[in-house]
C-alpha cells in the first residue's frame, strides 16, 4: 500500500495525439517546497515545448524522470510529499514508478475525451476534460480562431480543467467538424458554439476564444448574455482597423509545406515554434476535400479588402459579464495596437513574449487570465 | 486524427470514397472482385491483393473482372480513359508491365502531346513493385525507374498508409496517366489516415526527419527504412534530413537540392537495380545543380545489377536495410579528402 500522503507529478496529456513527453528541464530542485500553480519542468512534445505547471503542493522529495528521458502520459515523473513520510517509502514509490516507464504499463488515462454533436447540421467535434461535472461549476468552452483547432489549447484545457470541466471544439471547416460552412459569417459561427452549448445541455458556460473565435464568443455573448458566465479574449478578432491581411491571404492558399512555412513564424514570437510538425499537421488539415473553400469563404467574413471585415467592439458594448483580455506583445497577425480599441473597457494583459499564438506560447498567463476572469474580472 | 489503419486499408478507402465522389472512376483487372480461387461475385478476396474488397457489391457494374491478358485491360482501361471515364486497372506484378508496354509507353503517354492537349487520359494503372517476400525473380522487381524516363507518365511510390490513400485520390483526380506503385511487403504497415478524403499534390516531397548533417532521400519502402537509420545514427549523434519525394515523376528537384544546400552531403537509398535508377538520377542531378555545395562524395544505397535471387538467405542480402543506410551514411559523414 502506497502512503495516501504521497502524489506522483506526472507526465500531462497535452492535446489528443500525445503519447509521450521529453524532460528536458527541471525547473525546481529536490527539497524544494512546491506550491499549485508553481512551474516544475519543461517538456517537449512532437508537436511543441511546454512548461509543466503544479496542480499538486507539497516538497518535491524526489525525481523520477531524469533530463532527457521520454516518458510515455501518465507516467510518474517526480514524488511529492510532506517531509514526515520518510525516504524509504518515497525510495520504493520512485523504484515502482521506474519499473512501470520501463515496463511499458502505462496507461495512457485522464487525457481528452473526443466527442461529436451536430450542430447546424453539421457535425461538430469536440473533447472534453476534466472529472468536475457542469452541473457542479460552469463548464468552460475553449474556441479556437482561424486555420486552428481544438488541439491549439493543448497547454490551457489542462490546467483549466482541474476545477470544472473543459471543452474545446472545432469550427465548421476545421479540425475534424465537417468542412461546409454556408455563408461563414460570424453568425454562423455564434450560431454553432450557442448550438454546441445546447447539445451538450450546458446551460452557462465561461468563454475562451482566439482570434477569429474571440470575435466569435464576443458575438455569443452579445446574443445570449445569459448563456455566458465570463469572456477571455486572447488576440481577438474584430477590435481595432489592424490585420496582417498578407498572411491570412498567404495562409489560405498555401499550397505546400513550402509555401506555407514563412506564414507560419508570423504566429510566434519565438519563430522556432512554427516546427515541421505544425507545417505538416496544417497542410494535412489543408489537404482535406473542402478545406479549401471553407478558408475562402471565411477568409471573406475575416477581411474587408485589407481591413478587418469583423466588428465586434460594438458587439462587446452589449456585453456585461466579467471579461479579459490577453495580447502578445508580438503579435503580427493582429497587433496589439488593436487592444487600444479596449481601453476604456478592460485593462489588456499583454505578455512581452508571446506572438498571436500566446496560449501556445505563455500558457500559464493566458491560464491566469482566464481564471481572474471566471472569478468576476 | 487518432485512426490507424494499414495500408491495404487506406488504398481501398481511397477507391471507395472517389468511386462515390465521381461515377466515372472504374475498378479493372485481373481478380478484382474475387480472386484466390473463389467465384467473382462472391468478392472473398477483392483480389489478390485484397485492395478492392467490398467494392464489387458496392458499386454495380463498376467493378470489371477482366481475362488474364495485360495488354488487353490495360489497353481498354486507357481507351475508356480516353473516352471520359477514369479506370483504376491493377496489374497485379509489375514485372508484367512489360506485355503492355507500347499501350502504356506509346499510346497513353503520347495522346496529350500527339493531339495537341485535346485529349487527357485520366488512367490509373496500380501494380506491386519490390522483393522481400520471396516470390523470385520474376515478381519482386522494382521497376519503376523505367517508367520514371517517359515523359507524359506520372509515377507514385507511396511510402506509408497517409501517403497511399491521398496520392492514389490525387491519382484518380489527376489528367494524366499514372503508375501507381505499390510495395508488395507494406500491405499490412498501419499508420494514422483521416478518415475524410484528402489529396497530396504530386512532385512535393515530405520530409520524415529534421537534421543540417547529411540528406537521405528514399523511396517507396526504403522511406520506413532510412527514416530508422537516421534514428540509429541520431543516437551517435548525426542528424540526417530524410526526405521522401513521394513521387518520381514529378520530381521535387527543388526540395532534394534545397536540403543538400544546407547539409552538404547525400545518400540516396533505392531498392530498384543500380544503373539508371532513382539512385543515380538524383546523385546526377545534385552533382550537377549543387556541386558547390557537397563535401563528400554521393553515397548511393540500391539492390546489386542481379535478378531477385529466390534463395531466402540471398535475398535478404539483396535489399537495402537501415544497416547498410547508416554505413553509407557514416562514410560520408567522416569522409575526408
Amino acid at each position: 500500500m502506497t502512503d495516501e500522503r504521497i502524489e506522483r507529478v506526472t507526465m500531462p496529456k497535452w492535446g489528443l495525439s500525445m503519447q509521450t513527453g521529453k524532460l528536458t528541464e527541471w525547473l525546481v530542485a529536490e527539497g524544494d517546497v512546491i506550491t499549485s500553480g508553481d512551474d516544475l519542468a519543461e517538456i517537449d512534445t512532437d508537436k511543441i515545448a511546454g512548461t509543466l505547471e503544479s496542480s499538486w503542493a507539497g516538497v518535491l522529495r524526489k525525481f523520477v524522470a531524469e533530463v532527457g528521458d521520454d516518458v510515455p502520459v501518465g507516467g510518474t515523473i517526480a514524488v511529492i510529499a510532506p517531509p514526515e513520510v520518510p525516504d524509504a517509502e518515497i525510495d520504493t514509490l520512485v523504484e515502482q514508478a521506474r519499473e512501470e516507464i520501463a515496463s511499458g504499463a502505462i496507461e495512457d488515462a485522464g487525457g481528452p475525451v473526443a466527442g461529436s454533436v451536430e450542430v447546424g447540421g453539421r457535425n461538430i467535434r469536440y473533447t472534453s476534460l476534466g472529472s468536475v461535472s457542469p452541473a457542479e461549476a460552469d463548464p468552460v468552452v475553449l474556441v479556437h480562431g482561424y486555420g486552428g483547432d481544438g488541439d491549439s489549447w493543448l497547454f490551457v484545457q489542462e490546467p483549466l480543467s482541474a476545477e470544472r470541466t473543459a471543452y474545446t471544439i472545432d469550427l465548421p471547416g476545421h479540425g475534424a467538424s465537417t468542412k461546409e460552412v454556408g455563408d461563414g459569417s460570424l453568425r454562423m459561427l455564434a450560431d454553432t458554439v450557442l448550438g454546441f452549448l445546447d447539445a451538450l445541455e450546458l446551460e452557462r458556460a465561461h468563454l475562451v476564444g482566439h482570434s477569429l473565435g474571440g470575435a466569435i464568443v464576443t458575438a455569443v455573448a452579445a446574443a445570449a448574455p445569459e448563456r455566458v458566465a465570463s469572456l477571455s479574449l486572447i488576440a481577438p478578432a474584430g477590435f481595432g482597423d489592424q490585420i496582417n491581411a498578407d498572411y491570412l491571404r498567404g495562409f489560405a492558399s498555401a499550397g505546400s509545406r513550402r509555401e506555407l512555412k514563412p506564414h507560419l513564424t508570423a504566429l510566434f514570437a519565438d519563430p522556432a515554434q512554427a516546427t515541421r510538425k505544425l507545417a505538416d499537421d496544417l497542410m494535412k488539415f489543408k489537404r482535406l476535400d473542402g478545406v479549401d473553400k471553407a478558408l475562402s469563404t471565411l477568409l471573406g467574413t475575416l477581411l474587408a479588402g485589407d481591413a478587418p471585415g469583423i466588428d465586434a467592439a460594438t458587439l462587446l458594448e452589449q456585453v456585461t459579464a466579467p471579461l479579459a483580455v490577453v495580447w502578445g506583445r508580438a503579435d503580427q497577425v493582429l497587433p496589439v495596437a488593436n487592444a487600444e480599441a479596449l481601453a476604456g473597457r478592460v485593462e489588456v494583459r499583454v505578455l512581452e513574449a508571446a506572438g498571436h499564438m500566446a496560449h501556445m506560447e505563455q500558457p500559464a498567463e493566458v491560464v491566469a487570465e482566464v481564471r481572474r476572469a471566471i472569478g468576476g474580472g | 486524427m487518432a485512426r490507424t489503419i494499414s495500408y491495404r486499408e487506406a488504398l481501398n478507402e481511397a477507391l471507395r470514397q472517389e468511386m462515390h465522389r465521381d461515377s466515372s472512376v472504374i475498378v479493372m483487372g485481373e481478380d478484382n472482385a474475387g480472386g484466390a480461387g473463389a467465384p467473382g461475385a462472391d468478392d472473398a478476396w477483392g483480389g489478390v491483393l485484397g485492395v478492392t474488397k467490398g467494392l464489387y457489391h458496392e458499386f454495380p457494374g463498376r467493378v470489371l473482372d477482366t481475362p488474364i491478358s495485360e495488354s488487353a485491360f490495360v489497353g481498354a482501361a486507357i481507351g475508356a480513359a480516353t473516352r471520359g471515364m477514369r479506370p483504376v486497372a491493377e496489374l497485379m506484378f509489375i514485372d508484367f508491365m512489360g506485355v503492355c508496354f507500347d499501350q502504356i509507353f506509346n499510346q497513353a503517354a503520347k495522346f496529350r502531346y500527339m493531339f495537341g492537349g485535346k485529349a487527357v487520359t485520366p488512367v490509373v494503372i496500380r501494380t506491386m513493385y519490390g522483393a522481400g517476400l520471396r516470390a523470385a525473380a520474376q515478381h519482386s522487381q522494382s521497376l519503376y525507374p523505367i517508367f520514371t524516363t517517359v515523359p507524359g507518365l506520372k509515377v507514385v511510390v507511396p511510402s506509408s498508409p497517409y501517403e497511399a490513400k491521398g496520392l492514389l485520390a490525387q491519382a484518380i483526380r489527376d489528367d494524366d496517366p499514372v503508375i501507381f506503385c505499390e510495395h508488395k511487403a507494406m500491405y499490412d504497415a498501419v499508420g494514422e489516415v483521416p478518415e475524410e478524403s484528402y489529396t497530396i499534390p504530386f512532385g512535393e516531397a515530405n520530409i520524415v526527419r529534421e537534421g543540417e548533417d547529411v540528406t537521405i532521400v528514399a523511396f517507396g519502402r526504403m522511406v520506413s527504412v532510412a527514416a530508422q537509420a537516421a534514428d540509429e545514427l541520431a543516437a551517435s549523434g548525426v542528424q540526417a534530413d530524410v526526405l521522401d519525394p513521394r513521387t518520381t515523376s514529378p520530381l521535387d528537384t527543388e526540395s532534394i537540392l534545397e536540403s543538400v544546400e544546407n547539409t552538404g552531403r547525400l545518400v540516396v537509398v533505392d531498392e530498384a537495380t543500380p544503373r539508371c535508377n532513382l539512385a543515380t538520377d538524383v546523385a546526377a542531378l545534385v552533382a550537377k545543380e549543387a556541386f558547390g555545395a557537397l563535401r563528400a562524395p554521393i553515397e548511393m544505397v540500391t539492390a546489386p545489377h542481379t535478378p531477385v535471387p529466390f534463395s531466402d538467405a540471398l535475398e535478404d542480402l539483396y535489399i537495402p536495410d537501415a544497416q547498410r543506410v547508416v554505413n553509407a551514411t557514416k562514410s560520408v559523414v567522416q569522409w575526408q579528402r
